[in-house]
């Protein structure tokens, strides 16, 4: 009985293991494929042609930028807390993938007669999971910078954990008017319900608004990208990082990018929800791993959308100036998340009488 | 005051509309001319693949030119050493003997003809001066090169192919320019 205990419970470990493994692969890669949408879509909107050397189409220049990465001399400034050094870069990476594991990435498949959900770990509480690694995201630019012993860096480090903190508030209140909505914090639960009732979108247009800003913010993307402002702080947080651990941070925003994006498709644009199609009179006809396929494929165009978004909204607006980011944040992005939450909230009332 | 032009306008400065305060209309269409710049035309020419064709008047590479039946033109007259004002240009003559007659058009050739390319400011004025259309610049560039040895270019690289031989290469090195320039 034990023995036959463990067995299953070794079939269910081996299954997240490859899961996890897939998962992390496959957000590594579209990271590294990332850097080179910005570097081309960047070009492209400056009339300009893009990195087209490298491979045909330049398709392998991210490929020669990690091994110039990788290649170059590592510098620990002598005045660093080595071990505070070495620990931001980690902490950035390990924080971006770990929000991975609460996204579905798909409904479920059928393997050996066995149902896999592709989903890591679908805890009740996910969303809350999120807002919680999101906020740990902070120490890596924190760490980083205040470890770095630099002026530059400091100040970056202190930009970006006001600006996250700040944006964080707004965040979690444009979500709670959506949570109101849903009445669960799972976000298979969440993709579920968009599934029978049609898109978050469609309910909470302002609430998606408020949260696509934050999220902006959360990444230090442009226009929020003031802890890394080049041309005011020189680099920012990873002024004293080089070679790979530059490299885990650059990264890290982009994985950041890939992570939220798959957020914002699942909140709000119905997830693995193919548009138009009922899934499950689709599973009796095509069965459930092609169906699965199809939802995977549906996610991923939604998040290929919101990362072209990214980019195309980086290379169109200037960088808010430091008073501004903090006026909207407090001043115009609270406000209207709480007015947005209590209108929710007297609607839901409305519509229940 | 007086004003000093009648240029200066009066900047109206009056507080945003709720629109203007808003940013979203305006950050969309600022989103939609970076997109419209995405499919623009791109003004870049792929240099190594794809090459810009040179104006006719343009002055690259020296080429010593040779007749119609392949010989060279180049008396080593030495007038286009002093015509250069960049003192590129070196030279030594040498008497033509009686079995190279097929290779030197007069009785005098020149023996050495090195122009130091590094020194070379490309004015054309060695192809002004030369009686014999023996020299002229080419529609080419000097290449990149390791050593500054290498920039000294000696007769055997400025020469132009045999028009008996390879016909076409040798019209391909005398170009366009050649036939504007003829001065003899």
């Amino acid at each position: 009985m034990t023995m036959e205990l463990l067995a299953i419970d070794l079939m269910l470990g081996l299954e997240k293991l490859l899961l996890i493994g897939a998962i992390i692969s496959f957000s590594l890669l579209v990271a590294m494929y990332t850097t080179y949408a910005e570097r081309k879509i960047a070009a492209w909107m400056q009339d300009r042609r893009g990195p087209n050397r490298a491979g045909p189409f330049g398709l392998l220049q991210p490929a020669a930028d990690g091994l110039k990465l990788f290649f170059k001399e590592e510098i620990i400034p002598l005045s660093s807390n080595k071990i505070l050094f070495v620990l931001g870069p980690a902490l950035a990476m390990i924080t971006a993938m770990l929000t991975s594991a609460v996204i579905p990435w798909g409904g479920t498949i059928e393997v050996f007669g066995k149902q896999v959900s592709l989903q890591i770990a679908d805890v009740n509480i996910g969303i809350l999971y999120v807002f919680g690694v999101v906020s740990l995201g902070v120490y890596g630019i924190m760490i980083g910078g205040w470890s770095s012993n630099n002026k530059f860096s400091l100040i970056a480090a202190v930009r970006g954990a006001s600006q996250i903190i700040s944006y964080e508030l707004a965040m979690g209140l444009s979500l709670i008017a959506l949570l109101m909505m849903t009445g669960t914090l799972s976000l298979k639960t969440i993709v579920a319900q968009q599934m029978e009732g049609g898109w978050n979108i469609i309910y909470q247009p302002l609430g998606f608004l408020i949260f696509l800003i934050c999220v902006f913010a959360e990444c230090n993307r442009t226009p929020f990208d003031l802890p890394e402002a080049e041309n005011e702080l020189n680099f920012g947080y990873h002024q004293e990082y080089s070679s790979m651990k530059l490299g885990l941070y650059l990264f890290a925003e982009y994985v950041n990018m890939f992570i939220s994006s798959a957020v914002m498709a699942t909140l709000f644009f119905g997830g693995y929800d193919i548009p138009f199609v009922d899934e499950t009179q689709l599973v009796s006809t095509l069965g459930p791993n092609l169906v699965a396929l199809l939802g995977f494929v549906a996610l991923f165009s939604k998040i290929l959308f919101f990362l072209f978004l990214f980019i195309w909204v980086r290379w169109t607006i200037p960088r808010f100036r430091y008073d501004q980011l903090m006026d909207l944040g407090w001043k115009k992005l609270i406000p209207l998340a709480l007015a947005n939450m209590i209108i929710t909230a007297i609607v839901m009332l409305w519509l229940n009488k | 005051m007086e004003l000093l032009t009648k240029r200066a306008k009066v900047l109206e400065q009056k507080p945003m509309s709720f629109m203007e305060k808003l940013y979203l209309p305006a950050i969309l269409k600022g989103m939609a001319i970076t997109l419209g710049h995405m499919f623009r035309k791109k003004a870049t020419i792929h240099y190594p693949e794809e090459k810009r064709p040179f104006s006719p008047v343009f002055r690259g590479l020296h080429v010593l030119n040779r007749d119609e039946e392949g010989r060279e033109n180049c008396t080593a007259c030495g007038l286009c050493a002093v015509a250069c004002p960049a003192e590129a240009i070196t030279m030594e003559a040498a008497e033509r003997q009686s079995n190279e007659e097929h290779l030197y058009r007069e009785e005098k050739y020149a023996a050495k003809y090195e122009i130091n390319m590094l020194r070379c400011i490309f004015c054309g004025l060695c192809e002004e001066a030369c009686p014999k259309d023996a020299i002229y610049l080419s529609e080419t560039f000097a290449p990149s090169n390791f050593t500054r040895k290498g920039f000294v270019y000696a007769k055997e690289e400025l020469l132009i192919p045999n028009p008996k031989t390879d016909k076409e290469k040798y019209e391909q090195a005398k170009g366009l320019r050649a036939a504007q320039t003829k001065n003899n």
